[in-house]
């Protein structure tokens, strides 16, 4: 039962930033949602900070709000300032992450399960120590379940609503703002899912790999598809096959589970990319996409 | 404003980190005729439509469409950005791009009518792409990608269009076609305003010209216009040695544009 929750928990975890992700790597911002995932880390650890051991949906949010924050400084620093845009990455993210670790090394001694290790790997195989029990019996799962399904609604709708909004973003910002469309607010709107799904993310794949999660199903996605929709559920198939392949590679070699999911998920990338390249060479014609 | 004036442009200026790209350019452009903006590299001609656009925002002076802001007129003015300014791989087929001509800010949370289906069919008709209708677009040659960017500005059903370079890495026959399609446009009382660089084929071309080097040199009729003074401002040593190899070209027959290969 425990195996079935870390796989159907990190699934979601996978659905979600794959979706998300798809977005990003269209719009040449995979370096973005890196910076994100990082830069949401002082936000996170003062929200485990202010509820002790528990976190609450209302500091979530507002640890989302710092991933937000980060975006508006690479914006400001990039447009404003001048700042060539690899470089205002580097310098936001580098430092709200940094900002995160002195807290976790100042505030958190011993008070609250938050370390490192858990930035880095999330604790995946631990989410089932905090349950959702009713009546103290009937047991429905670990509490980062939830919080993930939660997400994946926001996410999901958001998507499906604004689908038009999205995509048009991610193919021609500047025609979308010739047809008086606000892509400031589509922008922050797309920033603000990501940095959703990176704080949620934090307790089951930790605040590093999740860039694995965002980046690496849609890149695999978009070598195979040549529409949008099936780009976005490629995305989240392979997401979801790099968990389950991922879980039990980790649990046959004892190692980390988030660590072997994300380097499944590599690997499938460059499988696909060389069964491509392979049937490119044996047909003359172009490759037969999906 | 004098009468059938469409686009008023007022002591512009845009610059680019502390530069200036546009210099105090000051005109007002006629309505219903094919206007052609020519000028040197880096002479601030896409600086100038993406200000009269909306997507820079000017340091000083302003624009006026059809008498009113941008904004209150958005509905009546279609953008062809250059077509390298796309990323051609993304994951999307001619229908699905052109159908961006409908997006409108009101409109996107809801699903595309039927409407919206039959204008953005009707368009790709006009550019002769509707055998190509569900390709993915990173499969289409140079010109063929052009009329795709030219079916979506159709598909917004506007009054004034404004076109970066449309005529650029396309074919000779995608080149007339586009002609083509230009001139029954104006036949319905369109303005195009179009970005070139081939001074060969401007007063075979356009009605009306706005010759810029950052400062406006010269605009008015070809004749007015394309004047040995005019050009020597606008582009100083540079245009002899055009000449020259217009010149050679025209000689030796050497193909100057990519061959449009219909994959």
């Amino acid at each position: 039962m425990n195996e079935f929750w870390i796989i159907f928990t990190a699934s979601i975890v996978a659905i979600n930033a794959a979706l998300l992700g798809a977005f990003l790597l269209l719009r040449k911002m995979a370096m973005v949602g890196d910076a994100i995932s990082h830069a949401v880390l002082p936000g996170i650890v003062v929200a485990y900070y202010l509820s002790g051991d528990k976190t609450s949906v209302l500091l979530l949010l507002g640890a989302t709000l710092t991933g937000v924050i980060a975006a508006i400084i690479i914006d400001f620093l990039s447009r404003k300032v001048r700042i060539h845009g690899d470089a205002s990455i580097g310098i936001t993210y580098t430092l709200l992450f940094a900002l995160g670790m002195i807290m976790i090394s100042t505030w958190m001694k011993g008070n609250v399960d938050i370390d490192m290790e858990c930035v880095l790997y999330g604790d995946i195989a631990l989410i089932n120590l905090d349950k959702i029990m009713v009546d103290e019996t009937l047991y429905l799962g670990p509490r980062a379940f939830y919080v993930e399904i939660v997400a994946f609604f926001i996410i999901g709708s958001s998507l499906f609503f604004g689908y038009k909004g999205f995509k048009i973003l991610a193919f021609n910002e500047d025609y979308a703002k010739s047809l008086g469309i606000n892509t400031t607010y589509w922008h922050y709107a797309l920033m603000t899912l990501v940095s959703l799904t990176t704080v949620v993310a934090f307790e089951v794949v930790g605040a590093v790999l999740v860039v694995g999660f965002l980046i690496i199903p849609p890149a695999t996605a978009q070598l195979i598809t040549l529409k949008l929709k099936r780009m976005l559920f490629w995305s989240a198939a392979f997401g979801v096959l790099a968990v389950i392949i991922g879980y039990y590679v980790a649990i046959w070699l004892n190692v980390s589970i988030t660590g072997a999911m994300v380097s499944v998920s590599g690997c499938l990338f460059f499988i696909i990319l060389l069964v491509q390249r392979l049937i490119k060479k044996l047909t003359i014609l172009p490759s037969p996409k999906l | 404003m004098k009468d059938n004036c469409v686009i008023e442009v007022h002591n512009l200026t845009t610059a680019y980190g502390g530069a200036p790209v546009l210099w105090d350019v000051d005109f007002e452009l006629p309505g219903g005729q094919i206007i052609g903006v020519i000028g040197p590299n880096g002479s601030g001609k896409t600086t100038l439509l993406k200000t009269i656009m909306g997507l820079l925002e000017p340091s000083s002076g302003y624009v006026k469409i059809l008498d009113k802001d941008l904004d209150k007129v958005r509905e009546k003015i279609a953008y062809v950005p250059q077509r390298e300014s796309v990323d051609w791989d993304f994951p999307a087929s001619v229908f699905d791009v052109v159908m961006m001509g409908r997006y409108r800010s009101k409109n996107l949370f809801k699903r595309s009518n039927k409407t919206d289906v039959a204008i953005v069919n009707e368009s790709i008709e006009k550019v002769g792409l509707t055998e190509f209708k569900s390709r993915q677009i990173s499969q289409l040659s140079g010109g063929q990608q052009q009329r795709v960017f030219i079916a979506r500005a159709l598909a917004q059903k506007a009054d004034i269009y404004l076109m970066d370079e449309p005529f650029v890495g396309v074919d000779a026959a995608t080149e007339n076609s586009i002609l083509k399609l230009l001139k029954e446009m104006k036949e319905t009382g369109k303005t195009v305003l179009i970005i070139h660089h081939d001074l060969q084929t401007v007063s075979d071309y356009f009605d009306y010209l706005v010759l810029l080097n950052t400062r406006l040199i010269a605009k008015g009729t070809p004749q007015e216009v394309l004047t040995e003074e005019n050009l020597t401002n606008a582009y100083g040593g540079q245009l002899t040695l055009l000449a020259k190899v217009a010149n050679l070209i025209k000689v030796n027959q050497f193909p100057i544009r990519e061959k449009d290969v219909d994959l």
